[in-house]
C-alpha cells in the first residue's frame, strides 16, 4: 500500500503536511458575495477593437475608415446648395443645387461597395471600400485603422466637340484613397487621407491628368449625439494647385435616433473626390460658401445569424 | 495513524467535491425588449457571467455591455456610444441573496419559485431591487430565470428629445442562465 513502509520519514511528513495544507486551503471557502464576483473576474486577454471612429462612412464630404456594416444597405441623399455669395435673387445659394444619390452596401464587415449619379456633370460613380487594419487593443495592438477606398467616375455629359474622334475612356477618372485614422478618446478621431487621382481627359492641355493631395479631416463630439467635423485637401500637384483651391469644409454629424444627418459648409461645389479634391473653385475668404448636407438612411437586409430565423 | 490522517483528509476532500457549493456560468443569456411607437428594440447577450452560492444563498452576475447583439448594427452602436456610454460603464453587475431560500432545495431535482433582493447596476447606477425568478434544479445544473422590467430614467439613461416618446422608456429583460457545479 501507498505510504504503508515510509523508507523516508521525512518525505512522509512533508507529504502529509502538504495534504493538510492543501486541505485546510480548499476547506477554507471563501464567502461573501465579493468573493462570488471575483470568481467572474476579468479573465483572459481578448482584443477589443475600436469602433464608431467617426459617426458616419463619410466624415463630411470626403470618405470616413467606417464601412456599412455587414448585411446593410445605405441609401444617401448628398446636398450641395449654390454659394451663399450670389446673393439674395438666388436666396444666398439655396436656388441652385448640386445633388447626389447613392447606395452603399457592406457584404462582409470588411469590405463595402457603392454606386451613384451626381448631377454634377453628370457623372455616375462606383467604388469599393476595403478595410485593411482596424485600431485595437489588447491582445493584437494596432494604433491606427487604415482603409483602402477606389473610385471609378463616368461622366455623361454631351461630347463638347462632337465632331472630333471621343473615346468611351475619355468619360472616366479615378480616385484612390488609403484612409488613416486613429480614434485618439472618446470625443476625438483624426484622419489622414492620402489621395490619387487621375483623370483620363482633362480641359487644357496644361491640366495635370495625375493629381495628387493630402486630406486631413477629425471630428469633436459636442455630447454623445452631436460632433464638429473638419476637413481639409490639400493638392499637392502644382499645376492643379495654381489653377484650382484646396477643399475646406466645416460640418456638424447630428445623430437623431436611427439616423445620421449631415450638415455642413464647404467651398466646394462637387460631391465625389474627382471633383472636390482637383476641382474646387470657391474661396472660403470670397463668400463662396456653399451649404450642403448628407442624408443616409440604413437598410438591414442580412439579419446578423443569432437574429435569422 | 498516520494512514488514518490521510484516509481523513482523502474522504474530506472527497466530501468536499462531491457536494458543489457553487455553480457558476460564463455563457449565461440576458435579453431584452422594448416596443416603442417607432423603434422595437431587442438585444441578446450570450456572454452573462453568474456565480450562485446554494450555501448561502449569494448570487451575482456580472455583463459586458457590449457584448448585447442587435439586429441592428446601428442601434448597437448608438446603445453603446449614446446610451449606456458602454467605455464609461462597461459592465452591468447583479449582487444579491435568494430571500426565500427555505423554499428551494438545490439537492433536489425540480422547479422552485425564487425571490431575489439586491443591487442592479447599470450605467454606473445602482439601485436597490427585488425580483422573482424560478430555478430549475436537475443532477448536472441549475438553471436560473427570470423576467422583470426596469424603467432607463431610473439607470440615468437618457432619451434624446427627437425620439422621445417613440422609444418605450421601459424596457423587459429576460435572463436565462445554465449554472453548472463549480469544482476546484
Amino acid at each position: 500500500m501507498l505510504f504503508s513502509k515510509p523508507n523516508h520519514p521525512k518525505i512522509m511528513k512533508t507529504t502529509v503536511a502538504v495534504l493538510l495544507l492543501t486541505f485546510f486551503v480548499s476547506s477554507f471557502r471563501l464567502t461573501g458575495q465579493e468573493d462570488l464576483m471575483d470568481l467572474i473576474g476579468d479573465t483572459k486577454p481578448t482584443t477589443e477593437y475600436t469602433y464608431a471612429t467617426f459617426k458616419s462612412t463619410r466624415i463630411s464630404l470626403g470618405q470616413s475608415v467606417e464601412n456599412p456594416p455587414e448585411g446593410n444597405l445605405i441609401f444617401d441623399v448628398q446636398h450641395h446648395f449654390g454659394p451663399a455669395n450670389i446673393g439674395f435673387n438666388d436666396f444666398f445659394g439655396l436656388d441652385q443645387a448640386i445633388t447626389r444619390l447613392g447606395l452603399q452596401y457592406g457584404i462582409t464587415n470588411w469590405l463595402a461597395v457603392g454606386i451613384g449619379r451626381s448631377t454634377l456633370e453628370k457623372t455616375v460613380n462606383g467604388w469599393v471600400k476595403i478595410k485593411l487594419l482596424r485600431q485595437s487593443t489588447g491582445e493584437v495592438n494596432s494604433p491606427v485603422s487604415v482603409s483602402y477606398f477606389g473610385d471609378a467616375a463616368l461622366s455623361t455629359l454631351k461630347w463638347a466637340d462632337p465632331v472630333r474622334t471621343n473615346y468611351f475612356s475619355s468619360r472616366l477618372s479615378y480616385a484612390s484613397q488609403v484612409l488613416i485614422a486613429r480614434k485618439l478618446s472618446n470625443a476625438l478621431s483624426v484622419q489622414l487621407s492620402p489621395t490619387y487621382i487621375h483623370r483620363n481627359l482633362v480641359e487644357k492641355t496644361t491640366d495635370d491628368n495625375d493629381v495628387l493631395a493630402l486630406g486631413a479631416g477629425g471630428r469633436v463630439k459636442l455630447n454623445n449625439r452631436v460632433s464638429l467635423n473638419v476637413e481639409y485637401y490639400y493638392v499637392l500637384s502644382a499645376q492643379t494647385a495654381k489653377d484650382y483651391n484646396n477643399s475646406l469644409t466645416l460640418g456638424f454629424d447630428i445623430e437623431t435616433g436611427g439616423h445620421v444627418f449631415q450638415l455642413f459648409f464647404t467651398n466646394s461645389q462637387g460631391i465625389i473626390e474627382e471633383h472636390f479634391i482637383p476641382k474646387t473653385t470657391g474661396k472660403w475668404l470670397n463668400g463662396d460658401i456653399h451649404f450642403g448636407f448628407n442624408i443616409s438612411r440604413n437598410f438591414v437586409l442580412k439579419k446578423p445569424k443569432e437574429f435569422q430565423d | 495513524m498516520k494512514k488514518l490522517v490521510l484516509l481523513l483528509i482523502f474522504s474530506l476532500t472527497f466530501f468536499q467535491y462531491g457536494n458543489a457549493q457553487r455553480y457558476l456560468t460564463k455563457n449565461g443569456q440576458i435579453s431584452f425588449f422594448s416596443d416603442g411607437p417607432l423603434e422595437k428594440i431587442e438585444a441578446q447577450n450570450n456572454q452573462v457571467n453568474s456565480v450562485l452560492d446554494v450555501k448561502s444563498g449569494d448570487f451575482v452576475f456580472k455583463v459586458l455591455m457590449k457584448s448585447f447583439l442587435f439586429e441592428k448594427a446601428l442601434m448597437q452602436e448608438h446603445f453603446n456610444e449614446n446610451y449606456v456610454e458602454s467605455d464609461q460603464f462597461p459592465n452591468a453587475t447583479f449582487v444579491g441573496k435568494i430571500t426565500n431560500p427555505e423554499a428551494i432545495d438545490f439537492t433536489k431535482p425540480g422547479t422552485y419559485d425564487a425571490i431575489l433582493e439586491g443591487k442592479l447596476s447599470i450605467h454606473g447606477v445602482t439601485k436597490q431591487v427585488k425580483e422573482q425568478g424560478t430555478f430549475q434544479v436537475s443532477t448536472e445544473a441549475i438553471v436560473g430565470k427570470s423576467v422583470f422590467i426596469i424603467k432607463l430614467a431610473d439607470y440615468n439613461i437618457s432619451i434624446p428629445g427627437a425620439v422621445a416618446g417613440k422609444i418605450a422608456e421601459e424596457i423587459e429583460i429576460r435572463v436565462d442562465v445554465r449554472l453548472d457545479p463549480l469544482k476546484f
